[in-house]
């Protein structure tokens, strides 16, 4: 057990699941002998060398292209794209082949490959480098989608992505790499797909998050008990897609009350999936309307002024007053 | 500290082995058994009357849209002869002949442009990827392909195709570019058919050849007469050595030319004159290859019905699949069906065993408990 920030957890899932598996790789710009820009691969290349870490040439499609051609082979690439804003480039691959292979090819091929990527604002960058597209990729039939939101499931759920039959984009949030350190066992750990949890229990109101947001919904539930002594629960969703809307719906059914939190553009956003969601699931339990909190529908407005468009805590705090008072 | 020209010299060679009348050039001839031959004149009539017979049946509306090869049989036989079961092929959407010396069945080919996933299924043992449809896309595919031969170390090249057009996409550049960074062992095979779609060569590069962009990446180009099965194999089996070898990538540029139409949804009398057309019949690469095996006593007689009884035999076992089920479109999303689209299945399943509600037909009610309450507050 060591007490680890996720770039540490991260790194150690990585080494763990290439000492275990000698066909994961890992692949991107600058991932080898530099061990990333955020320094996720270091030390990667001195033990695996440079046929298992490859520092590729920089060209998002082809770094993705080209690992689809070895997960098809059998490989389990793990791929880095050095900002989730710059994914565009490499948007048709993922969608119209890593996401398609195992239907186009009726099962005689799939594709086992990890597409990891910072994302995420607040941390003074500029733009491409700030932004939340989680919502391009859960939108995506064929692919998985997961954003962890601490370095101990941060590790796991990279770890059971790697092992996953299925293309899997991992999220990786730029702020949380050095925001917080926890312990994370020596032995390999894995946390499974598709399973959304309950962090905090509550009774009033159900807040929903992920990724950074999560410790932005846990402040506003410490500000709404300790101020208005309200009982808020908190789910972290982990993995978008598949959405485990059971354990939303289970929460909700329970409160009455929903507020989902992203720092995606609100309209279309993840946001209104896991509301349509809770409208199926928990409509005669819902005593208020659905809130969201989101980041607005703007192109990324550079970060002098990014303090009025991701959410805050007390841009929470008021959307749960608001739907306590409804 | 003058300027001066940089050595080595790059260089694009240009091969051409048997004309327009099925002459040759003797010393440039490969040595290919007779049996061989006549196997590949065998695939290069077939391709050329699977492709007429399809085209009937798109107009006949038996199978939808399709993209024919007539024109760029040698190309493509020349091309994927060279290889063993064991390497991979990694086609386009124009393969036919390529696809079916593969040992894809005709009637997976016609399910495929039929709509059936089914058709696009590759066997078991079949180092094949299946059709890809968008341009270019498909060629890093086959550099990762190739990275993951060498990593194993088993000997194994992939081939693959793209067209004239596909040289002007992103991934036909970053896949040169990977592939000879990392010395893999492929063989890019450009069918240059002289047309995408509407646009002709001059319009999509200002380059001379095509095969000349292999040398801005650093690997070898040759351009080669792609209607001379000769000359593309003997291209191609060179391309294959060395990238078996550990010699790395190379480009090879097939001119050859599309002779019917894009797609069967295309009329290109719009943009190409039929003088053009009839100037690339003269040099067709069917009628070329049999009179070289005329000239060798190497034609059989009665080829062309016993091809054309394979497709009419191959076209009953097509027209006699079984109906698409649509709930198998769940089959192959993920390797495990999540709950959502069990659910989603399962709805389907629902419809198709009632039959869609009637028009006017009230809506099956909700269950009246669903999403209650489930606790005090």
């Amino acid at each position: 057990m060591a007490r680890l920030n996720m770039v540490k957890a991260l790194n150690l899932a990585l080494l763990q699941e290439m000492e275990r598996d000698a066909d994961v790789l890992v692949i991107g710009e600058d991932v080898g002998v530099d061990g990333g820009v955020f320094r996720v691969t270091e030390d990667l290349h001195r033990t695996f060398g440079s046929k298992r870490v490859i520092d590729s040439p920089l060209a998002e499609a082809a770094i993705i292209g080209t690992s689809i051609g070895m997960a098809l082979y059998g490989l389990k690439p793990v791929c880095e794209i050095q900002f989730s804003g710059f994914a565009f480039q490499c948007f048709h691959q993922i969608e119209n082949h890593a996401a398609r292979y195992r239907t186009r090819a009726q099962g005689r091929f799939h594709v086992p490959m990890v597409i990891r990527m910072p994302y995420g604002g607040g941390v003074r960058a500029l733009e491409h480098h700030s932004e939340s597209e989680e919502q391009f990729y859960a939108h995506i039939p064929g692919l998985k989608m997961v954003v962890p939101s601490g370095p101990r499931n941060a590790r796991a759920l990279l770890a059971a992505a790697i092992r996953d039959p299925d293309p899997v984009v991992f999220f990786e949030h730029k702020g949380l790499y050095h925001a917080a350190k926890e312990e994370v066992p020596d032995d390999s750990e894995t946390q499974p797909l598709g399973r959304a949890q309950v962090v905090r229990e509550g009774r009033q109101l159900t807040m929903i998050a992920w990724g950074a947001m999560l410790r932005v919904a846990r402040e506003a539930a410490e500000t709404l008990e300790s101020e208005d002594g309200v009982s808020c629960e908190i789910v972290d969703v982990l993995t978008i897609s598949p959405l485990d809307r059971e354990t939303i719906v289970r929460s909700v059914s329970k409160t009455g009350r929903a507020v989902i939190v992203h720092e995606a553009p609100r309209t279309f956003g993840p946001g209104a999936e896991i509301a349509a969601s809770i409208m199926d699931g928990a409509f005669l339990s819902l005593e208020a309307p659905i809130a969201r909190v989101a980041a607005h529908d703007v192109p990324f407005p550079g970060f002098a002024r990014e303090k009025g468009n991701v959410p805050d805590v007390a841009r929470v705090v008021t959307a749960a007053r608001e739907t306590l008072a409804f | 500290m003058p300027r001066t020209p940089l050595e080595p010299r790059f260089q694009v060679d240009y091969l051409s082995i048997l004309d327009a009348e099925g002459s040759l050039d003797t010393a440039l001839e490969p040595k290919i058994a007779a049996a061989e031959l006549k196997r590949l004149y065998r695939a290069m009539l077939l391709g050329r009357r699977l492709d007429e017979r399809m085209v009937r049946l798109q107009r006949q509306g038996r199978i939808g849209t399709f993209a024919p090869i007539k024109g760029q049989e040698a190309s493509q036989l020349g091309s994927i002869s060279t290889l063993r079961p064991t390497d991979w092929m990694v086609p386009s959407f124009r393969e036919t002949a390529a696809m079916l010396w593969r040992g894809w069945p005709i009637e997976k080919l016609l399910l495929f442009f039929a709509g059936y996933l089914e058709g696009g299924q590759p066997a078991p043992d079949q180092h094949d990827l299946p059709i890809c449809i968008p341009v270019a896309t498909q060629l890093p595919h086959a550099v990762g392909l190739a990275y993951a031969a060498q990593y194993r170390g088993d000997g194994a090249v992939v081939m693959a195709y793209f067209g004239d057009g596909a040289t002007s996409e992103g991934d036909f550049h970053e896949a040169v570019n990977f592939a000879g960074v990392w010395h893999v062992p492929v063989v890019l095979v450009c069918q240059n058919n002289q047309w995408a779609i509407s646009v002709p060569l001059k319009k999509q590069t200002h380059s001379r050849t095509i095969a000349q962009k292999a040398l801005a990446y650093g690997i070898p180009g040759i351009q080669v007469d792609g209607n001379d099965i000769l000359a593309v194999y003997a291209a191609s089996l060179e391309a294959v050595e060395r990238a078996r070898a550990g010699d790395g990538p190379t480009l090879i540029e097939c001119v050859t030319y599309r002779l019917g139409v894009h797609t069967t949804a295309d009329d290109p009398t719009k943009y190409r004159s039929n003088e053009e057309v009839a100037e690339w019949e003269r040099k067709d690469p069917l009628t070329r290859f049999g009179a070289y095996l005329k000239k060798k006593r190497l034609l059989d007689e009665g080829l062309e019905k016993e091809v054309d009884a394979e497709i009419s035999a191959a076209v009953a076992r097509f027209e006699s699949a079984p109906a698409a089920d649509p709930l198998t479109m769940f089959d192959h999303v993920y390797a495990e069906l999540p709950p959502d689209l069990k659910v989603q299945r399962e709805a389907l399943a629902e419809r198709l065993r009632h039959g869609e509600s009637r028009p006017g037909a009230p809506p099956t009610p909700s269950p009246p408990m669903r999403g209650q309450r489930t606790g005090a507050r």
